[in-house]
């Protein structure tokens, strides 16, 4: 099971600067075990973002959002709450927010921050990979990890060493995860939000409670 | 350029309007400071200021802070180069209030070459920060005398802040979207990757000056005398973010073998005054790589000599 613990809503709000309409896409597996994203956590959630002035166009639970098909498939159901909608607020962990990134072509915007403690990773069969570093930043990089894909974990790349889409350290079989970032952002309208300095990450993991994992 | 205060000569002559040059110095990897001391004849009048590179490659040298200390006391302004590749905020922070407390007064902010690239492959990089998060934390210090959790210190470090640009990286349409970070965090000038590609470099500095940004910050191109066919091919193939076009290496090919050092040197001139001619362009970063006793004889053909004086 992956850990995860759940971002303010005052994150949530600036990351959703700009944007009203939202739907929310809830990973029905590991987060409901990690009591991050229960059934009444995702009603909390999408009451919360009412609250705060937010259109919310629907919401779905999918158990493991990271098994790609099963994802693509649910998804293509609710097609008509998808519809205008500006974002999608996902409460999964890393790689839940990045599959769902790869099948809407929306920003996405995590509810959780994903916490490193070991558990199994994904069924997810796609490169998507999550740094598990516990202060998810996927809505500032297009729903494309920095700290798993770029070799120096950069919040603020491309580096100097990004050519033709590769990275410096393997230009051969690496991809440069800042590129990808680079272009996703343009295709989605963002590049504004890559245009912000972004000051020093908290790498500091939250406490966890005492619960036995 | 606005600019709240003055730090150091290189910004003062900066400020004047003159058209700077900065050195470098490729510190020794072992703890012979008179390998610095003979660099230093070579670079010391003619240049404005002398970068000195932290670990470059991710090759563990003596110190960049030490050797700042090394050209300061013999009569060279030094610009001290930081990476966060090996230290984190706490290191950094500790190694930057000693700059300052010995006087550094110029600071390049950078991220650093991968530890792949060095004699310590297998080392674990830090990237606890990154050159904007960098320089974000140095202007607070600097301006605010706060450290980035708002702590008051003791004695705010003093430094005209740099960074580098690399005009060569990918992709070309969000490099100059980068520098304008880098300016919007407090960077007051930048000196490029090593220019060898001068059509690409144009193209990124028409993008630069069409953003206004070279009123924001100086912009000092990046030169790097080619020493001999060797060297064109390593940086061409070997050094990250770099493009170094065939025509160049055809041309050291082409002169007879006892005159390429003499041809390497043209080519490094004509490239000084292709670029000093380039709109935005407020000086010229000369990096002779293990090759400090040619800075003399570069800088007199690209008439670049006598240097301003700094009142």
């Amino acid at each position: 099971m992956i850990h995860t613990s759940k971002k303010p809503i005052e994150e949530l709000v600036t990351a959703l600067e700009g944007i009203d309409k939202v739907f929310i896409v809830a990973c029905g597996g590991c987060p409901v075990g990690a009591e991050t994203g229960t059934e009444s956590e995702i009603n909390g959630l999408s009451q919360s973002l009412k609250e705060k002035g937010k259109t919310v166009t629907g919401k779905i639970s999918i158990d493991f959002l990271c098994n790609k098909i099963l994802t693509g498939t649910r998804l293509s159901r609710v097609q008509e709450n998808l519809k205008g909608i500006q974002a999608v607020v996902v409460s999964a962990c890393g790689i839940g927010v990045q599959a769902t990134a790869k099948l809407l072509d929306v920003p996405v915007i995590p509810a959780l921050n994903t916490i490193s403690l070991g558990g199994l990773q994904g069924l997810y069969p796609a490169s998507e990979k999550c740094g598990e570093c516990g202060d998810c930043v996927l809505h500032l990089t297009a729903g494309i990890c920095p700290i798993a894909g770029c070799a120096k974990h950069l919040l603020n790349g491309p580096c100097g060493g990004s050519q033709k889409g590769m990275c410096e350290v393997d230009p051969q079989n690496r991809e440069c995860a800042w590129d990808k970032i680079v272009k996703r952002s343009i295709e989605l309208g963002r590049l504004h939000i890559l245009e912000r300095p972004i000051s020093a990450k908290n790498w500091q993991l939250p406490r966890l409670d005492t619960r036995e994992y | 350029m606005e600019a709240s205060a003055v730090y150091s000569n290189l910004q003062k002559l900066l400020m004047r309007g003159e058209f700077v040059v900065t050195g470098e110095c490729g510190p020794p990897k072992g703890a012979d400071r008179s390998v610095v001391e003979k660099k230093v004849q070579y670079l010391k009048g003619n240049v404005d200021a002398v970068n000195v590179t932290d670990c470059q490659t991710a090759v563990a040298r003596l110190s960049s802070l030490a050797t700042c200390l090394i050209l300061k006391e013999n009569g060279i302004e030094p610009n001290l180069q930081m990476t966060c590749r090996d230290r984190n905020r706490i290191a950094i922070v500790s190694d930057l209030f000693g700059a300052s407390a010995l006087g550094i007064r110029n600071l390049l902010c950078l991220t650093g070459d991968h530890q792949k690239f060095g004699n310590f492959p297998t080392a674990k990089g830090v990237y606890d920060l990154d050159s904007i998060s960098l320089i974000m934390m140095v202007k607070k210090m600097r301006d605010e005398g706060k450290t980035l959790t708002g702590e008051e210190i003791e004695g705010k470090p003093q430094f005209f802040i740099g960074a580098a640009e690399n005009p060569f990286a990918d992709p070309l349409e969000f490099r100059h979207i980068r520098l304008k970070k880098k300016i919007e965090a407090g960077c007051q000038f930048v000196q490029t990757q090593c220019i060898y590609d001068i059509p690409r470099f144009k193209e990124w500095m028409k993008r630069v000056v069409d953003d206004g940004l070279h009123k924001k910050c100086y912009i000092l191109a990046g030169v790097t005398p080619l020493k001999s066919v060797g060297m064109a091919k390593y940086m061409a193939t070997s050094v990250p973010g770099m493009i170094v076009p065939d025509s160049y290496i055809e041309r050291l090919k082409a002169a007879p073998k006892d005159k390429r050092e003499e041809e390497g040197i043209k080519i490094c001139v004509e490239q000084i005054q292709e670029l000093r001619e380039v709109e935005g362009v407020a000086g010229i970063h000369l990096m002779a790589i293990e090759w400090e006793e040619k800075v003399h004889e570069i800088m007199a053909q690209a008439r670049l000599l006598p240097r301003p004086k700094v009142e």
